[in-house]
């Protein structure tokens, strides 16, 4: 048990960093913090893969004489490139953030939801009336379409 | 123990980012956040990784943050009362099902620090070894990055080239259309 807890433990505290980013990304209604959370998620993940990397008494992989063993390069190669790739993720996430700022003027989601759903039953309110308008306009042709029978 | 005490430190500091009221506090915690992700990448010897962490992550990532509140607003105004309990108890669920699953996943993997680990044990001695006579790179990472693994790095220029365009038809100004 004491084996596993020290073999382990190290992924363990990945996996709550991960949990945290991941809650923050679900739960939090502001959209900047839902960035900050998809960050902390993204790290998590890079940090997990960072530590298979590393072997017991290997050195950085940097060609040394007096190197014995070295850490493995090849994670570091990937998460190197996962880093500007998160990057740019974020940045096009603020931008659509910035613009979802300038149309509705707030970043909270609950109320950019509720201004939505305002709009449609605005929407439908709107359709509904010009059915009814529709209606109304028969109705009265056929009254005139009748009397010009009449008149005849 | 060192190690330990900063990934308690990172806890910590995820924990406060995502519970401060205040975004800006926010989004400097995260930059110490990124910080000590660099330092504790240099203890498990990802120099690379580490230098980029500190320029990109702490630096970049952070100056994106703040330039974005700038154009916004600073302030998190919080859930409605009545849907704050619902959601973040449904999530906290999800969390705690998420984590338990991958600690389960996690008996199953080698130990940390195991030489003798299936990743360690595929590719990576072969460009250990070849590396330096193949490309003349003292240093694998570069080696591997920019020669055996070029396309991937050509990809991630692409990457880089697509959201920079992106960036730039969304904050376009309406006047110009």
């Amino acid at each position: 048990m004491i084996e596993l807890i020290a073999g382990k433990y190290n992924y363990w505290i990945y996996i709550a960093l991960m949990m945290i980013g991941f809650y923050a990304m679900i739960a939090k209604g502001n959209l900047i913090k839902k960035i900050i959370g998809m960050n902390i998620f993204q790290t998590a993940v890079f940090l997990f893969y960072i530590s298979t990397s590393k072997v017991k008494g290997g050195t950085a992989p940097i060609e040394w004489e007096h190197a014995i063993l070295y850490d493995n390069p090849l994670p570091h190669v990937l998460i190197l490139t996962a880093i500007v790739v998160s990057v740019s993720t974020t940045a096009v996430a603020l931008a659509l953030i910035i613009r979802i700022y300038k149309e509705y003027g707030t970043m909270e989601e609950d109320v950019i939801l509720e201004m939505g759903e305002g709009e449609t039953q605005d929407t439908e309110q709107r359709l509904h009336d010009l059915e009814d308008e529709i209606k109304d306009a028969e109705l009265r042709l056929r009254d005139a379409e009748q009397i010009a029978k009449s008149v005849d | 123990m060192i190690d330990f005490l900063l990934l308690l430190f990172l806890v910590v500091c995820a924990i406060a980012a995502i519970r401060m009221k205040d975004l800006l506090s926010a989004i400097m915690i995260l930059g110490v956040y990124s910080l000590i992700m660099a330092v504790v990448w240099t203890r498990l010897n990802a120099v690379d990784v580490a230098f980029t962490e500190a320029s990109v992550g702490a630096g970049i990532t952070t100056m994106l943050l703040i330039a974005a509140l700038s154009r916004t607003k600073r302030g998190e105004e919080g859930n409605r009362q009545s849907s704050i309990s619902r959601r973040s108890l449904a999530a906290l669920l999800v969390v705690l099902v998420t984590g338990a699953v991958l600690i389960y996943g996690t008996i199953d993997m080698p130990n940390f620090g195991d030489p003798n680990a299936p990743a360690n044990l595929h590719v990576a001695p072969r460009y250990i070894e070849k590396s330096h006579d193949e490309t003349g790179v003292e240093n694998f990472v570069t080696a591997v990055l920019a020669s055996y693994r070029g396309y991937d790095t050509l990809g991630e220029t692409t990457v880089i080239f697509t959201a920079g365009i992106c960036v730039i038809l969304l904050l376009r100004r309406k006047s110009e259309q």
